[in-house]
């Protein structure tokens, strides 16, 4: 809260607020999380210090450029070679500042650290170069890729323009579902490459690594369609394994969880004969189904 | 007889120059190989500024115009190995090579023999690397970072890519330890540690820097070797290793390496600011201490490049407080040289423009490097084009800049010659506008959502990069016009005094005829 009151004082102080445009193309999104709010509203306040700073320095540079110039007749003060002062006054105030941005930033790092009490758990798997979302204790696991017009628009030569393709290389065939108001932890982890899973909305960027499970959480406090991308360099196809996450209401996702639970059933029962196995592959057995 | 040996004394000084291929091939003279040196990065700055070209021709709009992905990795990944290892660290050992001996008062390095080693290594090391893109499977397209496991899926490409980054290292080891020994050992009399002129003293921090960290990279690269074609498991996780530990020790050697290639920087502006603001260096001590610093800040601070790889809250907190503290050190330097213009007497010819350019534009750079410190702000930053925006400022309008001041700066000492000095205005304003054009809109791109690395991009982010091809192109073209500048100013021109610039004459590179004799300083000078 107190963050927010700088940074609309500073706004105001600098009489830019209006030019602070959200959503924008040019910065950073506000986001639909409380997180992701404060995580916004840090970078402001950092973004609008260094403006200050960067006036006042620039400031005194570009009047030096303009005030002693040769041309004008400047006469350069040689004697002017060392200040102790001066140089201890530099450096204790950018200490003070930098303690004023670090609190705050501690702060929201540690609550962003808090997985506990989530309501939700999603074990994220990345692969070259798609996503496997699982819904812990659910029996839910399927596969989202690049839904298919971003895929024939993208390749070389194809003729499509991009600017046709609704959500171009943002869209999936299958989003991940999660209800709105709610705590949901993720658990990242990767099959063979490192791979990164960000949602700007939800300020929300962790890499997925072979071999280790990451911790991660948001609370949308929004319905919507929500979409990121993968981004630590993943190989060929990192540019084209988007996230989709669409945030619904409780009951629509209760209801959602049924029929994915009903759809699942039913291809395990068809793949009766080979039942055997069925237990170490459900969840490709029962992401094919949900294809 | 004793004319006779005046005249073979003065033969020895001045006129004895192996001649033909040979002068080159076997160059022991510093000059000669501080020439190499730069005409080595200017050819690799051009290399890897074509590849930048192409990846900007490509971005220019949403779709896949001209190359496979794959082959998009790699132009990516090679356009940042050349112009790091190929064209910023060998331009600023070449500078290293002119200038420290006649800035010291030495004949020459003290082991001109490596010297010519550590130079001859490199046209071989990319030779290597850039034949990688004829291999199987194409050129190397892990990045520059070669995070395994990615990394270990090259192709033919990886060991030829491995060895060139050994050939490197090898070479920027032996520069470093001339450096050190040039330094510490042929200073002439009276010349203390604290009159040494700061583009020696930053090199000199900048050379322990590569001898730390330099064989960090050697075996971290190695490491990837042994996992790649010996059944080690150093990184790959399905035989127990780790591949966030080849991250730690990758970057433990990348963030000194950022500052490797930044710190001789800080020296050339140092020195220019105070020739043409007629005015001493503000607070010398303090910049000597600053630059110490920074190195030292240096090496405890990696894990910032790493935020989002899920360390403990402990971690990201000593490293985001660390990190913050860089600002303090960086800050004092930006603070003295401001002090220096302060009440000064300023012209602007060509060394100061690029100077005070570099000066507004680092500054830039150095804001946004503080913005990306605060790891939960980072969280949103890390890997998008913010990042690509902010290593590009300091790195381009900083580094490169800084390197292209300095030609400006000693060029007439090089060569004897004044050079064109319309023709270097143009380029410094064509240059200094169109850099902005570039790298300016990626800040936006990057907070607005685009990840840094991929070779296509949503609708949404096609204005901008728009904007930033086309800064891209004129940018890149307007190089152009330096090549020629220096070929016309090595082929004549106006005869340079021995004292070059109408401004503040400090150091004993101007106090030896222009061009500097072969063989300057044989007789050491005194400095009071």
């Amino acid at each position: 809260m107190l963050n927010r009151k700088v940074l609309s004082a500073l706004g105001v102080l600098l009489g830019a607020a209006p030019a602070v445009a959200y959503d924008s193309s040019y910065n950073m999104p506000v986001g639909v999380t409380q997180i992701a709010r404060e995580v916004h509203s840090l970078h402001m306040i950092v973004f609008w210090i260094c403006v200050a700073i960067a006036v006042a320095v620039f400031g005194a540079m570009i009047y030096s450029i303009i005030a002693f110039r040769k041309s004008k007749g400047a006469v350069a003060d040689t004697t002017m070679l060392h200040s102790t002062i001066v140089e201890v006054i530099w450096t204790t105030i950018p200490v003070l500042i930098l303690v004023g941005m670090a609190v705050p930033a501690a702060k929201t790092l540690v609550r962003m650290d808090d997985t506990r009490n989530a309501e939700l758990s999603i074990k994220i798997t990345g692969y070259q170069w798609k996503w496997q979302y699982e819904y812990l204790g659910k029996g839910i696991s399927f596969y989202s890729t690049l839904g298919a017009e971003s895929n024939y628009a993208r390749q070389l030569h194809s003729g499509i323009d991009p600017n046709t393709v609704k959500d171009y290389l943002l869209e999936v065939d299958h989003e991940v579902v999660v209800p709105v108001d709610t705590k949901v932890r993720l658990l990242l982890t990767a099959n063979d490459v490192i791979h990164s899973w960000w949602v700007p909305d939800f300020a929300v960027k962790k890499d997925a690594i072979p071999g280790f499970i990451n911790e991660a959480w948001f609370k949308s406090e929004k319905i919507g369609h929500y979409t990121g991308q993968c981004t630590e360099l993943c190989g060929r196809d990192h540019g084209f394994m988007p996230i989709v996450v669409n945030v619904v209401s409780k009951e629509d996702f209760a209801r959602w969880v049924a029929d994915q639970q009903a759809a699942a059933k039913a291809a395990a029962e068809g793949a009766a004969p080979t039942a055997t196995t069925a237990t170490t592959i459900a969840p490709a057995a029962s992401a094919a189904a949900a294809r | 007889m004793a004319h006779a040996d005046t005249h073979a004394a003065h033969d020895h000084d001045h006129d004895h120059k192996p001649s033909g291929i040979g002068r080159w091939l076997f160059a022991t003279n510093h000059k000669d190989i501080g020439t190499l040196y730069l005409l080595f990065a200017l050819l690799m700055f051009f290399i890897g500024g074509a590849m930048a070209l192409a990846i900007r021709a490509e971005l220019y709009k949403p779709g896949l115009q001209f190359f496979d992905p794959g082959f998009y990795n790699s132009l990516l990944t090679s356009h940042a190995l050349v112009m790091i290892f190929g064209a910023v660290m060998p331009a600023f050992v070449g500078l290293a090579n002119w200038m420290i001996p006649l800035q010291i008062g030495a004949p020459d390095m003290a082991l001109p023999r490596m010297n010519n080693y550590s130079f001859w290594i490199l046209p071989f090391a990319f030779t290597l690397l850039l034949s990688s893109f004829f291999t199987a499977g194409g050129g190397p397209a892990g990045g520059w970072t070669l995070y395994p496991p990615l990394s270990l899926q090259a192709g033919d490409s990886f060991p030829l890519t491995i060895f060139a980054i050994h050939m490197m290292g090898a070479s920027s080891i032996m520069g470093a330890i001339n450096v050190i020994v040039t330094i510490m050992n042929m200073r002439a009399p009276g010349m203390t540690l604290l009159k040494l002129p700061l583009f020696c003293w930053t090199w000199l921090i900048t050379a322990y820097l590569l001898i730390a960290v330099m064989p960090v990279l050697a075996g971290a690269v190695t490491m990837l070797l042994t996992d790649h074609y010996f059944g080690t498991s150093f990184f790959n996780p399905a035989g127990g290793g780790d591949p966030v530990m080849f991250q730690h020790i990758f970057w433990f050697f990348g963030h000194p390496e950022v500052y490797i290639l930044i710190l001789p920087a800080f020296g050339i502006v140092s020195e220019i600011i105070p020739t043409f603001a007629r005015k001493p260096l503000f607070g010398y001590d303090a910049m000597v201490y600053a630059t110490a610093s920074i190195a030292f800040l240096s090496f405890i601070v990696w894990a910032h490049h790493m935020f989002t790889v899920g360390m403990p809250l402990a971690g990201e907190m000593f490293f985001m407080l660390s990190t913050m503290l860089i600002a303090i050190p960086t800050g004092v330097k930006v603070f003295n040289w401001t002090a220096t213009m302060w009440k000064g007497s300023m012209t602007f010819e060509p060394p100061m423009l690029f100077a005070l350019a570099f000066l507004f534009l680092f500054t830039i750079g150095g804001f946004s490097g503080l913005m990306l410190a605060i790891a939960p702000a980072d969280f949103q930053y890390q890997d998008t084009y913010f990042v690509v925006a902010h290593f590009h400022y300091v790195l381009v309008p900083g580094a490169v800049f800084a390197i292209m001041a300095a030609v400006y700066y000693w060029l007439p000492k090089w060569t004897g010659h004044m050079y064109n000095m319309r023709l270097a205005n143009w380029h410094f304003w064509v240059s200094t506008v169109s850099v902005n054009v570039l790298f300016f809109p990626q800040h936006f791109l990057g907070l607005a959502g685009m990840p840094r690395r991929i070779p296509d991009y949503s609708t949404q982010f096609t204005d901008w990069n728009m904007v930033s091809s086309v800064g891209g192109f004129v940018f890149g073209f307007s190089q152009i016009l330096f090549v020629i500048l220096i070929w016309q100013c090595v082929r004549g021109g106006a005869k340079a005094t021995d004292k070059v610039w109408d401004g503040l004459s400090h150091g004993l590179e101007w106090t030896v005829p222009s061009p500097a004799p072969y063989h300057s300083f044989d007789t050491p000078p005194e400095v009071h």
